[in-house]
């Protein structure tokens, strides 16, 4: 196979990710520090999961820390499977150093002597790069038995592709995944920090919050706190598309209004901001002074925008097709739930519904948001009940008569 | 900290299958929680809906079984635990912490009315003309909940063509639910793991090996799915029609065998608490439904045992004595056609280990056809011989094609108890109220030995009745207080037993005398036996006889395909549980001890069968032909 040439052909600016890093600092700095020294740095940064969760990260490698079990594993999830999300891509490509070392780090905190990147199917074009990286850093003791000197410091990555199923960006499907069966997301409790990988402890990081882990470490987890909002802290990789003069992944700290996006990206006319991918909620402009944050509206990274061409009932029925394949089919709300949603879109777009029906649908989709198994049925109606609410007058009034039959 | 289970469930379902807390210090402690507002002490790592069972709290469930790993699926027993924003399954949510649960809030009925809705809106047919009108979980949610009409729609068409390819098990997928209760029975319960959910979202269903018909895979026809389907979508072949249409022809003589389990478990279907035994009753029954006659598989049961012991017997002579190192030890027991089939698919190289004894239906079927006809005067060809079993793998082994020695079908149909039940319902009979009738002659009533066979360790314990006493000249009551071989019975998983033979050998009896002319060879032995039930152990002792554990040191083994043994059987009537299979082992052994004659050797019939028709004895001549069979190296690999 080809080997992707990888090269930095405009060089990005950002507060942390996008700042200069030297390979390996961060991981001679974290073995100085010791375990608990980092983990008390990470806390003390509030880095919270950059996969869209929000789950703080100190925590889960706490956990994973804590539990008895001489074999652990930290997971690189590198599934990014978001519609509109392409930010880990752009780290895996320019920054792999930031998201390998990160890796041993977190590898190194929690007792993990194996780390394992689930990449993305579709991004197998990148796996030869990525392994010759891998390749250079076991030359040079950054990787293999007693890292940069410390004896009994083992610790080693591979990377495993993903076949495609977007569910398997969940981490208990992930894991299934790794395991070599279907992507089905666990029953939880128990969680992977005690019963992940092959059954034992596992922390599973985003690529980007692992990403931020040498920064944190080389200038210190107060520095970090003091970028972003109060629960918000740092800064966020954007994955920013659709309507705009200037798409692409942007890093800004946390906190930015969906207006100050717009004017960044020279989005002009538009209607509709899509916050966290197909998953995620669609504002209308009265609502664009909303924050960017875990504690407002919080994002994976994906910022999708759509000017006043675009038909937002034809947006949503993309959506919910989009989960009517991707449903794992496992449980009942988001496996038919999905279905039904979808029909329902359908059905205003052939202006043959009820609004009786279309209410009803709404409460389904409010039981799907709490009685889904996992993350995916539980988000999956977000679109439906945010696009039908903020946009009611386009996609009920416009070109419509009210389509009552 | 090996948690790892031995087996070949999914991982999602299998990591976290909860034990039951059998003590309060089991795992741990106990734990303080509140269900509704009631302050409640559970054993740590109970699941929220175990602990509402314990305290009489109804929560529904669907995908939920007892004999099942936790799949979490349906959702429809989910419940609000206090500070989680989402509500969770209480069959998937072990107790760990001091937790507050609501089990009946507006959002919890609205999210099952909704759940319900869904699975009703993609469930094909309607009630009326379902086999399983009135014992089907789906509808009982529906009716619980109250439903309606189909607030979400119903589907009008099937979606998917029904799979009748095989002898036993036909798959209806259109009215599947996605529960996955079949894919866990197969996977995990019972280790073949011929049905697994295949593509996702909307088009997720179960299938089988590139979605072929379960005839072409090596399914083994247990039914053990079928018996935990909460629909329709699993249901056994039902042959009933053609049997309907026999007995309405007149130049038919249709006779019926019934075996031990169905007569412990078909009062169920009449409404009866599991455990009320209706032998007699339903001898009445059939006779008034039309059949000829009706006999007492026990008969060849107690035959089975003759055969069999004797080829233990040979075996072990030829072994120890003729030091022949092609005799294959330890033998098999092979009357469940379920292990039969899955032996052949798993372990063909073991094939030889099986005893070539037929099973007691086939071995009934094969006389029917040849001795009893003769003796009655009909033309064989106008016998039409039934089979109500316990069993839908049964339906494939009358199937078998070695299976014509008479020189026609041995057996003509198998019927599973559900539909003998449904042939006598719809003949207008109450089976509890029949009144109580023997078998025919010339077979006649079997002794307790035969009737054992339907639960698991019966075919051990029978044998060991017979062999004892054949070979050590005693009474078996001598050695086990009233005959029963208590080590042998039971529910757990794999037993294994020694038996020392001692010194003393009584002489060869008569019908044995051809065979071996003393036991002098016995003297000082210890007779190593084993009885295993549910493919699932049949797997872990194959697995040790393969690597030559203490299993490939056994004489005798006895497997049976399905958890229980036959009155665990993939044709009983459903649901099953543990206390079920509990309740109908207690009948079969109350049964046993209500009897006179309790061993296969005692009964005066297969002496007389010896003396008048098989006459060169156990495994003679004509034994050989119409008794005794072959198997096939299935393999895995299926063209």
């Amino acid at each position: 196979m080809e080997t992707t040439v990888i090269s930095k052909a405009t060089k990005r600016t950002g507060p942390v990710l996008f700042a200069d890093y030297k390979r390996g600092d961060g991981i001679k700095k974290a073995l100085q520090m010791g375990r608990d020294n980092v983990l008390l740095e990470v806390r003390e940064s509030k880095l919270k999961g950059r996969g869209g969760a929000g789950f703080p990260t100190a925590t889960k490698w706490m956990l994973t820390a804590a539990a008895t079990c001489p074999e652990k594993f930290l997971v690189c999830n590198a599934d990014e499977g978001e519609p509109g999300t392409f930010k880990d891509r752009v780290l895996l490509l320019e920054y792999p150093e930031l998201v390998f070392d990160g890796m041993v780090i977190g590898g190194y905190t929690i007792g993990a002597k194996q780390g394992i990147v689930y990449l993305r199917g579709e991004y197998e074009y990148m796996l030869k790069s990525l392994e010759d990286y891998l390749e250079q850093m076991r030359k040079d003791n950054l990787l293999g038995k007693n890292i940069l000197g410390v004896e009994g410091f083992d610790y080693d990555i591979t990377i495993r592709l993903g076949a495609g199923a977007y569910i398997c960006g969940e981490e208990t499907a992930l894991i299934e995944s790794l395991e070599g069966h279907r992507g089905e997301s666990r029953n939880r409790p128990p969680y992977p920090v005690n019963t992940g990988y092959n059954g034992r402890p596992t922390s599973v990081n985003n690529v980007e919050t692992l990403a931020s882990i040498p920064h944190i470490m080389m200038r210190g987890g107060e520095w970090f706190a003091t970028m972003g909002t109060d629960k918000s802290t740092g800064s966020k990789l954007f994955s920013i598309s659709g309507d705009c003069g200037k798409p692409g992944v942007y890093e800004l700290r946390w906190g930015a209004t969906i207006r100050d996006i717009l004017k960044l990206v020279d989005a002009q006319d538009t209607k509709a901001v899509q916050v966290g991918g197909a998953s995620g909620v669609c504002l209308p402009e009265s609502q664009f002074d909303r924050q960017l944050s875990y504690e407002d509206t919080s994002t994976g990274g994906s910022i999708m925008i759509f000017n006043k061409n675009r038909n937002m009932l034809s947006i949503l029925k993309n959506f919910m097709e989009f989960f009517v394949e991707e449903s794992c089919g496992q449980c009942t709300p988001c496996r038919i739930g999905n279905v039904k949603l979808l029909e329902g879109v359908e059905m205003i777009e052939k202006n043959e519904f009820t609004f009786e029906y279309i209410r009803n649908l709404k409460e389904l989709g409010k039981t799907m948001q709490i009685a889904s198994k996992c993350g995916l049925g539980q988000s999956s109606p977000n679109s439906f009940i945010s696009i039908l609410e903020n946009f009611k007058d386009e996609i009920f009034n416009t070109n419509r008569n009210g389509g009552s039959k | 900290m090996s948690t790892e289970k031995d087996t070949r469930a999914p991982k999602a379902q299998q990591s976290h299958t909860i034990k039951k807390p059998e003590t309060e210090g089991t795992i741990g402690g106990t734990i303080s929680i509140e269900i509704n507002e009631k302050k409640l002490t559970v054993p740590l790592g109970t699941t929220i809906l175990d602990a509402c069972k314990q305290n009489q709290i109804h929560v529904p469930t669907l995908c939920h079984h007892d004999d099942l790993c936790i799949a979490g699926v349906c959702r429809v027993c989910v419940v609000e635990v206090e500070g989680m924003r989402t509500l969770q399954a209480s069959c998937a949510f072990p107790i760990t912490a001091p937790i507050k649960v609501k089990t009946s809030t507006p959002e919890v009925r609205k999210a099952r009315r909704h759940i319900i809705d869904l699975m009703l809106s993609e469930h094909y047919g309607e009630c009326y003309s379902c086999i399983r009108n009135g014992n089907c979980e789906l509808q009982s949610l529906a009716k619980e909940y109250g439903v309606d009409g189909y607030t979400f729609g119903h589907v009008d068409k099937p979606t998917y063509e029904i799979d009748n390819s095989s002898y036993s098990v036909i798959r209806d997928m259109s009215k599947c639910i996605l529960c996955k209760r079949c894919v866990r029975t197969c996977i995990d319960l019972q280790e073949v793991g011929v049905l697994e959910a295949i593509d996702r979202g909307d088009k997720t269903h179960i299938s089988t090996f590139l979605d072929k018909p379960l005839a072409d895979v090596i399914c083994i026809n247990c039914g053990q799915c079928i018996n935990r389907c909460p629909t329709a979508a699993l249901r056994a072949n039902d042959p009933s029609d053609e049997i309907w249409n026999a007995i309405d022809d007149p130049k038919k003589h249709v006779v019926i065998q019934t075996a031990p389990s169905p007569r412990a478990a078909i009062g169920e279907e009449f409404g009866l608490e599991a455990g009320n035994s209706m032998t007699y009753q339903l001898n009445t029954a059939l006779k008034r439904i039309g059949f000829d006659a009706v006999f007492d598989t026990n008969f060849t049961a107690d035959l089975t045992i003759m055969e069999e012991g004797t080829e233990l017997l040979i075996r072990l002579k030829k072994a120890l004595v003729d030091k022949d190192a092609s005799v294959k030890l330890p033998q098999f027991t092979s009357c469940s056609p379920g292990w039969v089939k899955y032996l052949e698919h798993f372990y063909p190289e073991y094939i030889d280990n099986l005893s070539s004894a037929k099973s007691p239906q086939q071995m009934f079927g094969a006389l029917i056809k040849t001795y009893y006809a003769e003796k009655i005067g009909v033309d064989p060809a106008d016998v039409v011989s039934v089979a109500v079993m316990p069993c839908s793998a049964k339906k494939f082994e009358c199937n078998r094609p070695e299976m014509t020695d008479s020189g026609f079908k041995d057996v003509d149909f198998g019927l599973t108890t559900r539909e003998a039940a449904k042939m006598i319902k719809e003949a207008g009979i109450y089976l509890p109220e029949m009144p109580k009738t023997h078998f025919d002659s010339p077979f006649g009533d079997a002794s307790g030995a035969g009737l054992i066979f339907g639960a698991t360790g019966g075919v051990m314990e029978a044998a060991i009745r017979t062999v004892v006493e054949l070979v050590l000249g005693v009474k078996v009551e001598d050695l086990f207080e009233q005959g029963n071989i208590i080590p042998v019975r039971g529910f757990e998983g794999i037993k294994y037993v020694e038996l020392p033979l001692g010194d003393k050998v009584g002489p060869v009896p008569d019908i044995l005398k051809s065979l071996v002319p003393n036991w002098d060879w016995l003297k000082g032995a210890t007779l190593k036996v084993a009885v295993v039930h549910g493919t699932a152990n049949a797997k872990k002792v194959m697995d040790d006889i393969k690597a030559g554990g203490k299993f490939s040191e056994c004489h005798f083994i006895e497997f049976m395909a399905c958890p229980g043994g036959c009155l665990g059987g993939g044709g009983q009537p459903i649901p099953t549980t543990l206390e079920i299979r509990q309740k109908r082992a207690k009948a079969i052994y109350d049964e046993d001890m209500s009897l006179d004659v309790r061993k296969s050797h005692e009964n005066k019939h297969v002496l007389k069968i010896y003396e008048e028709f098989l006459k060169d004895g156990p495994c003679g001549h004509l034994s050989h032909k119409l008794l005794h069979t072959h198997y096939t190296k299935r393999g895995k690999y299926m063209a």
